[in-house]
């Protein structure tokens, strides 16, 4: 296994400029990937991507070598061709904006295909290799595209850093960016250029086919985890180099491999474990929040319950036993069980030989529930002038998410009331 | 509530939520047949939900609504729908005539041959709503009162005994709107029922008999003189409502159920 | 032109129409880029599918990709409907993922497969009459590929016929449809169906990129001009075949992929109808 020390440790002098030249390469589109998926333009850079290799072919045909500088400009202008055209063809309404894409997407990729099938049916000796560019070839790098990826990430990182205001506001809410005076068309332009640019560069690793990944999935990942876009294009920058290290492992592991697939697939697993495990947004959290909720609502209920035992009996605090509290018609017995156990640990309930009751603390928590659930009647028969035998239900769930602030204002839009719909008493809020 | 003798559209314990967001809220009414009859409220106050509701175009939570005393399903054959008119792509490459003829698919069904009955109804439709000429010009080119009208010539072509419009005056000229309202006037007269989403309060004393008020809860349902009061419009429009929003936000926020179980 | 020539032309012919009727819908319902989600995703399907069954059997490959371009169109509205992300990313966070493994697979298993990289990406078209059969022994001899295009279009055109209310209407104005009682999502799966199986069967021959062209091709150059559906319909059939014609000519011409000069040509196509469009509508 020396070969994976090897890697790790850059020993192999092509590592050193294959493993910094991804990681650049990566790394920037992904930044710049932020602002193609804030303004919901993700699709476009997928056309873009397609769009460049026929450039690319032109830049090798006119040229009769591979050079780097050349293929950049050829690929740049194609690129910036096809964003064009898309543009063109939405606002003077000839095409929706998908179709003009996916169009623009298909027939430059076909003009690219048939260059790029021409020249090498042309025996040209050099050309080999050119089909790289398809699915990309990390391990193709030299020094020369090195330093040029080196130049052109910074100039793109520095743009980013001084326009950030500006790109932020364009990519959020651009009439109000417009209203306010910033040059807005400049903007989306360089933004637009700086997408051209960052694929022009970047699919000498991942490749035309899937270059549009790179833009989309480390910039949604970050997404999931932040709401600030300085942290959103750190994160998205992290993630775009983690793939495309991962790429270029592949790329130095298993030479016959296309590093761009790899790029891609590991750039998507970060994707979707983020969009899994992120707190808040991500699925998981959302799963257990939901849990959660259940939770909370059984518990609220079971103490209402208890104060309803308590309001009846004209007792505070009365026993109830276990049998008499699973006949409870709306609750299950198992989640009648879970709920009297979590509200014992909570000691919100004590159990005293097979009887419940409620403990000083459960009580004054149980009638901040069932004030809340009665104003909360009360406000729905006021203002929604729904009848009181249909409050219930609808009162039902809401209650258990008014906060105090809510409360307070309830209390004052209904003037700090004391019955309900029900003619029943409205506990008062401290006693 | 009101009752009423024979009922066009009966709704009863209606509750909609949309995006985890109570939109209509317990609405009971019965409204009577033959009349014109505008549902009234402020910008979202769920006048298009209430509509749609009435169609099973969106989910109820609770409830149920009833078109002449039975399912939708049973009744689909006498019930017209017009939507607002910018729901749908006027780029479409369909003539009007295409349009007004979609109105006979209901009783031709997806396979059932057109006949010449079937045209004939089309192009009385389409003279009735003075579009005879336009019936083969494609509907891109067509301004939006004519597009309305196109809409209208198609419920016309359903045969239908009842009419839900949403919003047909939005966006149409002066005389478009004139002649629509005559034209609805002229169905009634006919007998047939017309629900209208409307949310112009000064012309909707001149055009509707009946008015349902509507703030997501139900204000009020009725004769037009008796719902067109003073107190009863300060309530649907004063946006008093702002708690429940605000506990509506919340609940999407933090992801709870609109209803236990 | 000799008999290979023909084979090639009429087998790129079928295949432009099984995209072009489908693909009408696709452009209406402003689902170009689904359209091309679908045609990147069935390739995992097809290999996969290969793998398993260890044949190129059409019987095992055709449902197999069918429902990786199913599943593409499901994850995509559940990453839309269930965890919110904007349609423009789920389609590409998914099309590219699928498109990934699948090349993955094809250079991992070239030897089993057949297919290669360069497959996947322009079709192997040209070789179309090296692999010829006929349905009775002895019968009448035609490229496999043909035949299997030519029975898509069959039922293509059987479903479209039949199914042309409830298509129409549920594009055109979902909400009525539901009115009248036409399930709209009935047909919205309908049309993915057809759409990933013209897909699967295009992709052997002209490669993924390029069945987006005749998908939405043919059909944004007849929306042009088309005053009503039919007739529209019809008009991506003329410039479905008219591209595949040209495209053929000028490939042999350059000595270069046929599916890259079909993509070419409807390009090509496209701008003289705008311009068309433009001087004289």
């Amino acid at each position: 296994m020396g070969w994976i020390s090897d890697f790790l440790l850059l020993n192999d002098p092509t590592l050193r400029v294959v493993v910094p030249g991804v990681l650049l390469l990566c790394g920037m589109s992904a930044a710049v990937g932020c602002f193609t998926f804030l303004r919901k333009k993700s699709l476009i850079g997928d056309a873009v991507s397609h769009s460049v290799l026929p450039g690319i072919c032109i830049a090798f045909i006119l040229n009769g070598e591979k050079n780097i500088f050349y293929f950049l400009l050829g690929a740049m202008i194609s690129g910036l061709a096809s964003v064009l055209i898309i543009d063109y063809l939405t606002k003077s309404r000839f095409a929706r904006n998908d179709t003009a894409i996916a169009l623009m997407l298909s027939v430059f990729f076909g003009l690219g295909i048939v260059l790029l099938t021409y020249i090498q049916h042309q025996g040209n000796a050099s050309q080999a290799g050119l089909d790289s560019f398809l699915f990309g070839k990390a391990a193709s790098l030299n020094k020369d595209d090195l330093m040029i990826f080196g130049i052109s990430s910074l100039l793109i990182f520095l743009l980013i850093a001084f326009l950030l205001r500006g790109f932020s506001l364009v990519s959020f809410d651009d009439s109000f960016a417009m209203s306010i005076g910033f040059p807005v068309v400049w903007l989306k332009s360089l933004l637009s250029v700086l997408t051209v640019w960052s694929i022009a560069t970047g699919i000498q690793a991942v490749g035309v086919v899937l270059m549009a990944a790179l833009l989309i999935a480390p910039a949604l990942a970050a997404r999931m985890w932040t709401n600030s876009i300085i942290k959103m294009l750190l994160l998205a920058g992290i993630f775009g180099m983690l793939s495309g290290y991962s790429g270029a492992f592949v790329s130095y592991a298993l030479p016959q491999m296309p590093t761009g697939p790899w790029i891609v697939v590991m750039a998507s697993v970060i994707a979707f474990g983020s969009l899994l495990l992120a707190p808040r947004k991500g699925l998981f959290s959302q799963i257990i929040e939901r849990n959660n909720n259940e939770k909370k609502i059984l518990q609220e209920n079971i103490l209402k319950i208890f104060y309803h035992i308590d309001e009846k009996s004209g007792e505070t605090q009365k026993a109830v036993l276990q049998e008499d509290l699973l006949n409870q018609r709306s609750f299950s017995n198992r989640n009648m069980r879970k709920g009297l156990r979590i509200l014992e640990r909570k000691n919100y309930l004590s159990n005293h030989l097979g009887a419940w009751s409620l403990t000083s603390s459960g009580r004054v928590e149980a009638k901040r529930i069932v004030r809340l659930h009665r104003l909360w009647e009360l406000y729905l028969q006021e203002y929604l002038h729904l009848d009181p035998d249909h409050v219930h239900d609808d009162a039902e769930a809401m209650e258990h998410v008014i906060t105090p602030e809510i409360e307070a204002q309830l209390d004052v839009l209904l003037g700090n009331p004391t019955i309900d719909p029900h003619q029943t008493q409205i506990p008062s809020k401290d006693e | 509530m009101k009752e009423v003798k024979s009922s066009s559209v009966e709704v009863h314990n209606l509750t909609v939520i949309y995006h985890r967001k109570p939109v209509l809220w317990n609405i009971d009414f019965q409204l009577p047949e033959g009349k014109l009859i505008g549902i009234m409220g402020p910008n979202g106050a769920g006048k298009s939900t209430l509509m749609k509701a009435i169609l099973g175009l969106v989910p109820l939570n609770s409830g149920y609504a009833k078109i002449y005393d039975q399912d939708l399903k049973d009744v689909r054959s006498r019930v017209s729908y017009i939507p607002q008119r910018q729901t749908v792509d006027w780029d479409f490459p369909a003539t009007v005539k295409d349009v007004v003829m979609m109105g006979r698919y209901q009783h031709r069904g997806l396979f059932g041959r057109i006949t010449a009955k079937d045209k004939e109804i089309v192009d009385e439709a389409l003279e009735q709503v003075a579009m005879q000429s336009f019936k083969n010009r494609q509907i891109a080119q067509l301004s939006g009162g004519q597009q309305q009208r196109v809409f209208l010539a198609r419920a016309l072509a359903q045969q239908a005994d009842l009419y839900l419009l949403d919003e047909p005056f939005v966006g149409v000229d002066a005389s478009t709107e004139e002649s629509i309202v005559s034209m609805l006037r002229s169905l009634r007269d006919q007998g047939k029922t017309l629900i209208v989403v409307h949310h112009d309060l000064h012309t909707a004393r001149d055009y509707f008999d009946w008015i349902v008020l509507l703030n997501a809860s139900l204000i009020g349902v009725g004769p037009l003189d008796e719902i067109f009061t003073d107190e009863k419009l300060r309530t649907t429009y004063s946006g008093k409502l702002t708690v429940l929003s605000q506990v509506g936000d919340r609940l999407r926020e933090k992801n709870f159920p609109v209803r236990e179980k | 032109m000799n008999s290979n020539d023909l084979w090639i032309v009429f087998t790129a012919i079928a295949v432009a129409l099984i995209c072009a009727l489908p693909g009408c819908f696709l452009v209406l319902r402003r689902m170009a880029m689904v359209g091309d989600a679908i045609s990147h995703a069935v390739l995992p399907g097809i290999v996969i599918a290969y793998l398993l069954s260890g044949s190129r059997n059409t019987m095992y490959i055709l449902p197999g990709a069918a429902a990786a371009g199913m599943l593409v169109t499901v994850l995509i509205e559940w990453l839309q409907k269930r965890l919110r992300v904007q349609s423009d990313a789920s389609i590409g966070l998914v099309y590219t993922l699928l498109f990934a493994i699948g090349v993955i697979l094809v250079t991992a298993f070239t030897a089993q497969t057949d297919l290669d990289q360069e497959c996947v990406l322009y079709g192997e078209i040209a070789y179309v009459p090296f692999d010829m059969m006929s349905i009775v022994d002895g019968g009448f001899s035609a490229p496999r590929q043909l035949w299997i295009a030519s029975g898509l279009l069959t039922v293509l055109i059987i479903v479209i016929t039949l199914g042309y209310r409830g298509l129409y209407l549920s594009t055109f104005d979902p909400g009525y449809a539901t009115a009248i009682g036409i399930s709209v999502v009935f047909w919205h799966y309908i049309l993915m169906s057809m759409v990933s199986l013209a897909a699967v069967v295009s992709f052997e021959s002209v490669g993924a990129v390029l069945v987006v062209a005749l998908l939405t091709g043919p059909p944004a150059i007849a929306s042009l001009f088309a005053k009503r559906l039919p007739l529209m319909l019809l008009l991506a059939c003329v410039f479905g075949v008219l591209a595949c014609v040209f495209g053929y000519l000028i490939a042999s011409f350059l000595n270069a992929s046929i599916s890259g000069s079909i993509a070419v040509v409807i390009g090509v196509l496209y701008a003289f109808s705008l311009v068309i469009k433009k001087i004289f509508f």
